[in-house]
């Protein structure tokens, strides 16, 4: 093992190497290296930022289905409450209506009833008179008896 | 193959030669009896050749193999990040990026402050000393033997048996530890940190002595460490080849397997411990 010039040659040589490596190797080699490395981080980054939207987008349309769920709820339950109200109403107009009628056919009678016995009360009269000739076989004077058949008139 | 060399011992000594290319000096009686007439660069014939050349030489074999390695090395991952895709990576880039990653990793976990130039630096020396390293796994006689059909008379192909290659890295790296040092805590502070501790300021001798060779432990050991380990790998790889052909596999198959671990572990080692001392020349103590 000789030491001579070959040492300083080598040393010469190694620093070229390195020099070449530092400028023109290694700079490219690990700059696609961590662009590549960027890249991944970005693309999974990405991706999990897509799950959250997913998720969030899942959620919104869950309360959404429920919401109008809760609404349909409630329109047909107001519609099944306007339809007995409407139920109800029919009911009391019709009992009001035929109340009216009810009313209507009592004054009604009670208009005949009252016209008939005007007409009996009237023609009491005639009858007593009619009544009274055949028992006493003799005509009665009306006009001299009139106060009495008057008042029997209205005690009927 | 050790049947073409006279000894075992030739054998050895020949695969562990290293190409040099050097200056003799005048009047120097070379291999086979010639005399220089005057200093001469020239390749070693032998290690007494190869060692009288002093520091004025060259391993060829070593920086051939080491340059060739690291331009592979720059050139896979540069063909990959002028393809780069932000894509889905396919072939090439999934294994580039495995090893960027890789690095990027550990150096983060590490190094806590801001400098550019860690991760590629822990990236070259990484890749660098694996490629390397996996050269030992070619059979040692292969290399060798082709190039002396092309008139090649040594070729040592692993160049971090060579204890150059890994003090020449270890020497960037302390540099750097140095630089790094004096740009963070000033030429007073990291003087301070030299003398002043672990012990109060009366101690300073004792301190500083403490202190650097603490200092100077850590290239000495990166460059050892892995020096070490790869010379006896290749070692072990010369000596087995010296087994009758039909029975190499027996112990060659299982050290391979075993020195793979060995080879990833060694560029593991030094490039996480160039990214330590890195940080604790950042750190404050």
């Amino acid at each position: 093992m000789n030491i001579n010039l070959t040492l300083f040659a080598q040393l010469i040589s190694f620093a070229i190497f390195v020099w070449i490596c530092r400028k023109h190797v290694w700079p490219p080699i690990i700059g696609a290296m961590e662009a590549r490395q960027k890249e991944i981080a970005d693309g999974l980054n990405a991706a999990e930022r897509a799950q959250n939207d997913l998720q969030l987008a899942q959620n919104s349309a869950a309360d959404k289905l429920r919401e109008a769920k809760a609404e349909a709820a409630g329109i047909i339950e107001a519609a099944n409450k306007r339809a007995s109200q409407i139920v109800d109403e029919a009911k009391d107009q019709a009992r009001v209506e035929g109340d009216r009628i009810k009313e209507a056919a009592q004054a009604e009678i009670d208009q005949e009833y009252n016209r008939a016995r005007e007409d009996l009360r009237a023609k009491v009269a005639t009858l007593a008179v009619t009544g009274a000739e055949k028992i006493l076989q003799s005509s009665v004077d009306q006009g001299a008896h009139q106060q009495m058949l008057d008042k029997l008139a209205a005690e009927l | 193959m050790a049947g073409d060399y006279e000894t075992s011992t030739e054998y050895i000594q020949h695969h562990l030669q290293n190409l040099t290319f050097g200056k003799l000096p005048e009047g120097y009686e070379r291999y086979d009896g010639e005399v220089l007439e005057s200093a001469t660069w020239t390749i070693a014939h032998g290690a007494t050749e190869a060692a009288d050349m002093g520091f004025m030489a060259i391993h060829v074999d070593t920086m051939f193999w080491s340059i060739f390695l690291g331009g592979l090395f720059l050139w896979i991952f540069k063909k990959v990040a002028d393809n780069v895709t932000t894509g889905v990576p396919a072939g090439t880039q999934n294994f580039v990026e495995m090893i960027v990653d890789f690095i990027d990793d550990n150096v983060k976990s590490i190094f806590h402050h801001k400098n550019p130039w860690i991760a590629p630096l822990g990236l070259t020396v990484f890749v660098w000393i694996f490629l390397q390293n996996l050269m030992d796994l070619v059979p040692v006689d292969w290399i060798p033997w082709a190039a002396s059909m092309i008139g090649i008379p040594y070729m040592k192909v692993v160049p971090s048996t060579d204890v150059n290659a890994t003090a020449g890295m270890a020497l960037g790296v302390f540099i750097l530890i140095l630089y790094y040092s004096i740009k963070q805590k000033g030429v007073g502070g990291f003087a301070a940190e030299l003398a002043f501790q672990p012990l109060p300021k009366w101690a300073l001798p004792f301190n500083l002595f403490l202190e650097l060779v603490g200092l100077i432990a850590k290239p000495v050991s990166l460059a050892l460490r892995l020096f070490g380990n790869m010379y006896a790998g290749e070692m072990v790889f010369i000596i087995i080849s010296l087994l009758p052909f039909y029975l190499q596999w027996t112990l060659s198959v299982p050290w391979a397997l075993f020195h793979i671990l060995i080879i990833t572990l060694q560029a593991f080692i030094f490039m996480i411990l160039t990214v330590v001392y890195l940080a604790m020349a950042y750190d404050h103590h």
